[in-house]
């Protein structure tokens, strides 16, 4: 069963990645984390543009939303997990709510819709200040660990998160909800006629595609200790995931995984030397992406090595 | 007369949005490719219209023709090189696409002239116009006509050329088009060329006007997505229409709730605007 | 006994144009309804408006005593009414089967995506398609294409089947393959409405037929006796067709 073969993937990378701390140093570790962010963000993603098919640009909008839900809840006082959870519950919540309004619409229009979101609650956090700290930003309790503990523990709080976001992948792909998804994002019309409650599973699928980005936003904040506006509503934590997914494989399970690797080891490889066209050196990987590589490298990598892709999962 | 002048300065900002807008628009409605560049055109003519001014001495509306002419080259060679590669591919990878493109050109532009915000401040302004109670600067008045005046010739074009029949009879059906002997990926090229000219042309009416930096690039195409939601899509009126509703709605807006919220308020408009016309503005519902 | 499908004054109005104006049909068990009528009739409007594509403008609709007039699609599906398109609209990137599960999944009332599936198997055995469960919808021909959507229609477990030019585009011996489908379909139990242009078909299978012309219901009765019908002659080819033919 191709199943059981995936979820043993998942719990080997799962160990793979917890048990890092004991033979790295601090830097592996810090790269480790941001691995794990971009894998719960890619994955998340994939839920609504990969299997529902709807190009969301609200990724950004999610991490931001859980970044200041913890940062606010930790600030009032309230233990980091807790503040983390209601961070991402918040999120999946404000995308039911949006996704109800804004999912009826179709292309363009919901690209549109979605990167506003992330516009308008940066706008916000920018204007309330007594809430937020404004432009200023806001500062989070720093754990008391020394320096390796610390960068351990946040790397398995990230891991739990993308752990998260696989074993929803998995789950959703296998289940009713899934292929509803499916159905959506190769026909909507066809399917409300053989009785899809196509806008129950795209909410659902909106909200799921809110709650890993919001964890992995409240775990980031307290990562960091800092947390402002343009940092956690930047609108390239909306556009990392969508690059991730294609550069593995759209609606595959494990293809933003992949993904959220190439273009960790591209940041590294590439802009460390040029850290000035950091911005520039994504658009051309996203350039050639599109126009030369539309079914993922990992589906191009398959071609040049003569085997049969098993195709779309 | 307060309501007066914040209808009048609501005006003049709505025509250059409506500027800003109408070569997106056009894009958008005959291509189906979001230009995320466009934002990016904008401030690139900005850019050469303060170079042109500083270096050369040529006078911001005299730069006009020839920074369009500049940018609708870039836009053309974009479009016939690489956007019409992807041209019948879903929507994301366009969106993408450009999306990529933008970060190049920006990232270059933040290098090259850097961020900073820099001002074209003219020797000789044009004074200030009284209009009964209403008082308006003269440069912006100016602005704003010749606004006006580059849509209305872009909406002479479309109608009156063969050329421009061309790019509507794309924008009806493609496939037609191509049937009747249209040149379909040479008009996509001059459609994206005639999109990138406009936002060239507002680039250098909006210098005289905002200060100029790569950063505004995401503001002016929030703009040009929310005009372009605002007043219908593909038309000429339909910008024009947008551009003056969203220029009054955020003079009001910042009137009554403070200036520091008028960008809040345009994304509220366009999120409240798109939630509220069920399956979007384009509505293809209606054939069965 | 009650009607199945229930019309009462039904219309429905795009802009200015009334596609469907004040149309009343009742629909017994076990009937074979043809609809038929000129290009641009309302024939396709009346399936969208009864499976809650669209909405009507006024009037009602029943299905087995329920309004169904405002439901959205997928109710009106869960409810047991079922159709196919006149363009033929499988989902292109998955296999026969699951296209066909689909329909057993969300209306059909399979348990899960296993039990679905197994369902989709016989649907497909039904319409001959069996040896192609595996293979991606997008590489059937277009006679096949029809035969899956068929067979996705039959997985939801329906009590009544629109049929929208499911002839189209096809050959005759295509035609007389889909017509002998479509009475073991009847046979089943289930009832049947089909959208046909072709009139050889429409009298070779249906047991009534009902005539839309500019958006009304202008004839509705026995096979024989309607296309003997005055006005709906003068609706298929001319008024003035129509007055030499009774003279």
């Amino acid at each position: 069963m191709s199943g059981l073969r995936d979820w043993a993937l998942l719990v080997l990378g799962v160990a793979v990645l917890a048990a890092l701390p004991m033979v790295a140093d601090n830097y592996t570790l810090r790269l480790g984390t941001v691995f794990c962010m971009y894998a719960a963000l890619a994955l998340s993603w994939n839920v609504i543009g990969g299997f529902a098919g709807y190009p969301s640009f609200a990724t950004a909008a999610f991490f931001g939303l859980g970044a200041y839900t913890c940062a606010i809840l930790q600030s009032a006082g309230w233990p980091m997990l807790p503040a983390l959870a209601a961070g991402g519950a918040l999120a999946g919540l404000f995308a039911a709510a949006v996704g109800g309004a804004i999912l009826h619409l179709r292309g363009h229009y919901f690209a549109i819709a979605s990167l506003a979101l992330a516009e308008v609650l940066r706008e916000l956090a920018t204007k309330l200040e007594w809430l937020t700290g404004g432009g200023m930003g806001l500062n989070l309790p720093v754990p008391a660990m020394e320096l390796h503990a610390q960068a351990a523990f946040f790397l398995h709080l990230m891991l739990g998160v993308a752990a998260l976001a696989g074993a929803a992948t998995l789950l959703l792909r296998g289940s009713r909800l899934g292929f509803a998804l499916r159905c959506i994002q190769q026909n909507e019309d066809a399917a409300g006629m053989l009785g899809v409650d196509t806008r129950r599973a795209k909410t659902l699928a909106f909200a799921i595609s809110a709650i890993f980005p919001g964890l992995a936003g409240g775990a980031y904040a307290s990562w960091t200790h800092y947390i402002e506006p343009p940092d956690v509503f930047d609108v390239l934590l909306s556009v990392k995931p969508l690059v991730m997914v294609l550069l593995g494989g759209l609606g595959t399970v494990f293809g933003p995984v992949v993904g959220a690797g190439l273009l960790l080891l591209f940041e590294e490889a590439v802009w460390r030397s040029f850290l000035t066209l950091h911005a520039a050196v994504l658009g051309v990987i996203i350039v050639v992406l599109v126009l030369f590589l539309p079914n993922g490298l990992m589906d191009a990598t398959r071609r040049l090595l003569g085997r049969r892709g098993r195709g779309a999962a | 007369m307060l309501y007066l002048q914040v209808a009048a300065n609501g005006l003049v900002l709505g025509g250059l949005y409506a500027c800003i807008a109408v070569g997106f628009s056009l894009v958008w409605g005959v291509l189906n490719v979001i230009n995320i560049l466009h934002g990016s055109f904008i401030v690139l003519g900005s850019y050469l219209a303060l170079f042109a001014y500083q270096v050369l001495g040529l006078h911001p509306f005299l730069a006009i023709l020839p920074v369009a002419a500049a940018l609708y080259a870039v836009g053309h060679a974009t479009q016939g090189l690489l956007v019409n590669r992807v041209i019948a591919a879903p929507v994301l990878m366009t969106l993408t696409l450009t999306f990529g493109l933008d970060l190049m050109l920006n990232n270059t532009m933040i290098v090259a002239f850097t961020a900073d915000y820099r001002r074209l401040n003219l020797e000789t302004p044009l004074g200030v116009l009284f209009l009964g109670d209403v008082v308006l600067p003269g440069d912006r008045v100016a602005a704003m006509a010749l606004a006006l005046l580059l849509t209305g010739g872009l909406w002479l074009l479309l109608r009156g050329t063969r050329l421009g029949r061309a790019v509507v009879a794309v924008r009806m059906d493609r496939d037609a088009a191509a049937l009747m002997g249209v040149n379909v990926p040479r008009i996509n090229a001059v459609t994206f060329g005639l999109g990138a000219a406009m936002a060239g042309a507002a680039g250098v009416l909006l210098a005289l006007i905002f200060p100029v930096s790569p950063l505004n690039s995401g503001l002016f195409l929030g703009k040009a997505f929310t005009v372009c939601v605002l007043g219908g899509l593909g038309s000429v009126p339909g910008a024009l229409v947008g551009g003056i509703a969203l220029g009054l709605i955020e003079s009001f807006g910042a009137l009554w709730l403070g200036p520091e919220w008028a960008i809040t308020i345009s994304f509220m408009v366009l999120i409240a605007v798109l939630a509220l016309r069920p399956d979007g503005l384009l509505g293809r519902r209606g054939y069965a | 006994m009650s009607a199945l499908l229930r019309l009462e004054g039904v219309s429905r109005r795009f802009g200015g144009l009334a596609a469907l104006d004040s149309v009343s049909l009742e629909l017994g068990r076990g009937e074979i309804l043809g609809l038929i009528g000129p290009n641009g009739a309302g024939k396709t409007t009346l399936v969208n408006v009864v499976t809650g594509v669209h909405t009507a403008t006024s009037g009602r609709v029943t299905f087995e005593g329920q309004d169904i007039t405002r439901l959205p699609p997928h109710r009106v599906a869960r409810l047991g009414l079922a159709r196919t398109w006149q363009i033929v609209q499988p989902f292109p990137r998955m296999t026969v089967a699951e296209n066909v599960a689909a329909g057993a999944l969300f209306a059909g009332g399979a348990a899960d995506v296993a039990s679905a599936l197994a369902a989709a198997r016989e649907s497909l055995g039904f319409v001959n398609l069996a040896d192609l469960a595996d293979a991606p919808a997008a590489t059937l021909t277009l006679a096949r294409r029809k035969r899956l959507e068929l067979a996705r229609a039959l997985a939801m477990k329906p009590r009544l089947i629109m049929l929208d030019e499911v002839n189209a585009g096809l050959n005759t011996a295509e035609i007389d393959e889909a017509l002998a489908l479509i009475r073991r379909i009847a046979a089943e139990g289930i009832t049947i409405v089909i959208i046909e242009h072709l009139m050889k078909v429409v009298l070779g299978v249906s047991t009534r037929i009902a005539v839309l012309h500019h958006g009304r219901l202008i004839a509705d009765g026995a096979p024989q006796e309607v296309v003997r019908d005055k006005e709906v002659v003068a609706a298929y080819l001319g008024r003035r067709y129509a007055e030499r033919g009774a003279a």
